[in-house]
């Protein structure tokens, strides 16, 4: 069991969500984050008072894989977020030891 | 019979005729009346009494009786005429009332709201509109008095103190064809905004109970003062037979200067921000402080059209110069903030916007359209150029520009009228024979730019000696500045137990 946690532009959440759902994954948790990689911020300028702004507004996605679905995810993650440009994000892929479901306390690759 | 019918058939007619004519003669005087003072209850009540003379005289004396009657008739419509324009005059007057109200709040509260950070915003409103309630308490009980009682060239009497003598009657030496009541109302809400200004220069820092007592302290020493010398009988700076006459059609030196100034003393006196410059403290919402800036703009045709105190051609020009003034500016500091920073800001824009309505202030009843034109383009650019530059060279925090705006907007817009100000459009200076004098520069009249040096040496001088009096006296007394936990936590919480945004409730 993995856990994929994608960074992304947030332009490109529609595109990657429906090519995650197309490959048939289940379930997602999405949230809005700031953050900075190698590319830093911008500036924003209030009446002469500049401000560089380096934490940029992104979306963060998190789904939870059987091993085997893993590089379909990943596959289909990489063609919708890419723009090519920087601030494209990153993909983070860790092992999971266990998955409840609450309602029905089922374990394992059945709670996903 | 058959003889008989035509007899009839004449008397018939003659009776026919007779009607008619009395009818006739009976319609036409009301309807002349009628037409002259269209709609108006009170007229109507006045004017019917005396219409129908008693008819006995008709018979008596005719010769009499008509040179009566026509008297009477010419004295009923002088008075009819008069109040028709009182009702006129009247309506426009305390409509510009109500729309200089709307400046204050929400105008200047939404403009300085959405420029403070997020857990200053109620904290910044409040003290603008605190100053609606407070003014209006001090202006009845004696702020108009001081303002508008014939007292000394300083400062008016107390001769209106409690609103006494304040009623129906107009006041001819402001305004003839208004009640006197009118007049007060409308100068009332002049009193409102001026201190209301202030407040955007210490903002985010400045302890509530400070304010008031602050804002009370400088109505009566600077702002009742001031306003009695430029406008008040017997000011000595009155253009109708001050000492020094000077030109400030709708408050240059009176509401802008006076709190712009005042407002540059603050924010040196209380010193900057904690975190200021090196932190970010971006506008949390250019949404609420644009929509606060054209409600600014729109309250600002009762501020300076208004000020004509009356609904004829005066009002209309200075509507007209304050729309052109505005625009101008708005043009003015966008140009240049793209020139300069290669991309052109809402907030600029806006803010250029208010910058040319403060310069075209002093002016706007004086000049036309090009004149306008040239001044708010001026006060658009200079005023760019001491918002993001200069303050950043002596590194004060004005921190929503009070003094960048209001105090240099108002010293450009008060200079400017004593260059432009002519008696074309508004003839202010009259020669003992009642024929206009030159008012401006190019009108022929050098000498009026030194009067306006002089009065805003004096609005320069006032403003920022007696603030930083006041401002002693309440540091020592209850303190200028919030603690510092409390500044860092927020005006919001710290000093009125609320926030702006509870989204998640």
């Amino acid at each position: 069991m993995k856990k994929v946690e994608a960074i992304i532009q947030t332009s490109r959440l529609n595109a990657v969500k429906e090519a995650l759902q197309e490959t048939g994954v289940d379930g997602m948790t999405v949230s809005e984050v700031r953050g900075h990689g190698r590319q830093k911020g911008h500036t924003e300028v209030y009446r002469g008072n500049e401000y560089t702004v380096d934490l940029i507004p992104k979306i963060k996605l998190e789904i939870f894989l059987p091993d085997n679905v893993v590089e379909q995810a990943v596959q289909a993650i990489l063609k919708t977020a890419k723009t090519g440009k920087i601030g494209d994000g990153k993909i983070f892929i860790s092992q999971v030891d266990e998955a409840i479901r609450i309602r029905n306390e089922e374990r394992g690759d059945l709670a996903l | 019979m058959s003889k008989r019918t035509p007899h009839l058939w004449i008397a018939l007619l003659i009776l026919l005729a007779g009607a008619a004519a009395t009818a006739f003669s009976h319609s036409v005087p009301q309807a002349k009346s009628q037409a002259e003072a269209p709609g108006n209850a009170r007229t109507e009540r006045v004017s019917s009494q005396p219409r129908i003379p008693p008819s006995p005289w008709l018979f008596i004396a005719p010769s009499i009786g008509n040179a009566a009657r026509l008297n009477m008739k010419v004295k009923v419509l002088e008075r009819e005429v008069q109040q028709a324009q009182m009702a006129g005059d009247n309506s426009w007057v305390l409509a510009s009332a109500a729309l200089v109200l709307l400046m204050t709040g929400p105008g200047l509260a939404l403009f300085y709201g959405g420029l403070v950070r997020r857990k200053n915003v109620l904290a910044t409103m409040m003290q603008s509109f605190i100053l609606m309630a407070i003014v209006t308490i001090t202006w009845v009980l004696f702020g108009y008095s001081l303002c508008f009682h014939t007292g000394n060239g300083l400062i008016g009497g107390l001769g209106y103190a409690f609103l006494r003598h304040v009623g129906p009657q107009p006041n001819p030496g402001y305004a003839p064809t208004i009640p006197q009541e009118s007049f007060a109302i409308f100068q009332l809400m002049f009193a409102i905004i001026t201190p209301a200004l202030i407040t955007g220069a210490f903002a985010e820092r400045m302890k509530f109970s400070a304010l008031v007592v602050f804002m009370v302290l400088w109505s009566i020493f600077i702002y009742d003062p001031m306003a009695h010398m430029v406008w008040g009988a017997g000011g000595f700076l009155s253009s109708a037979g001050g000492a020094i006459p000077t030109l400030d059609f709708a408050g240059g030196t009176v509401v802008h200067i006076t709190s712009g100034i005042s407002a540059l003393v603050c924010a040196l006196y209380l010193g900057k921000r904690i975190g200021y410059p090196t932190e970010p403290m971006p506008p949390h919402s250019v949404v609420l402080s644009f929509i606060g800036a054209c409600l600014l703009w729109v309250g600002w045709f009762g501020f300076n059209a208004g000020s004509a105190l009356s609904a004829g051609s005066l009002a209309t020009s200075a509507f007209m110069a304050t729309q052109v003034g505005a625009a101008a500016a708005a043009l003015g500091w966008t140009g240049a903030e793209w020139i300069r920073n290669k991309r052109p800001s809402l907030l600029g824009a806006v803010s250029g916007a208010v910058a040319g309505l403060v310069a075209i202030t002093p002016a706007s009843g004086f000049v036309g359209p090009m004149s306008a034109l040239a001044i708010g383009l001026t006060a658009g650019i200079v005023c760019y150029f001491m918002v993001s530059k200069v303050k950043h060279w002596f590194g004060y925090d004005d921190s929503l520009d009070a003094f960048g705006v209001h105090g240099i907007g108002g010293t450009v817009g008060a200079l400017l009228t004593g260059v432009f100000a002519s008696s074309v459009v508004n003839p202010a200076f009259k020669d003992a024979a009642g024929r206009p004098l030159p008012l401006g520069l190019v009108n022929g009249n050098g000498r009026q730019i030194l009067n306006q040096l002089i009065a805003v040496g004096i609005a320069w001088a006032l403003a920022g000696v007696v603030t930083l009096v006041i401002l002693k006296i309440v540091d020592a007394t209850v303190g200028v500045r919030v603690e510092r936990e409390h500044e860092i936590q927020g005006l919001d919480l710290a000093q009125h137990g609320e926030e702006a945004y509870n989204f998640e409730t």
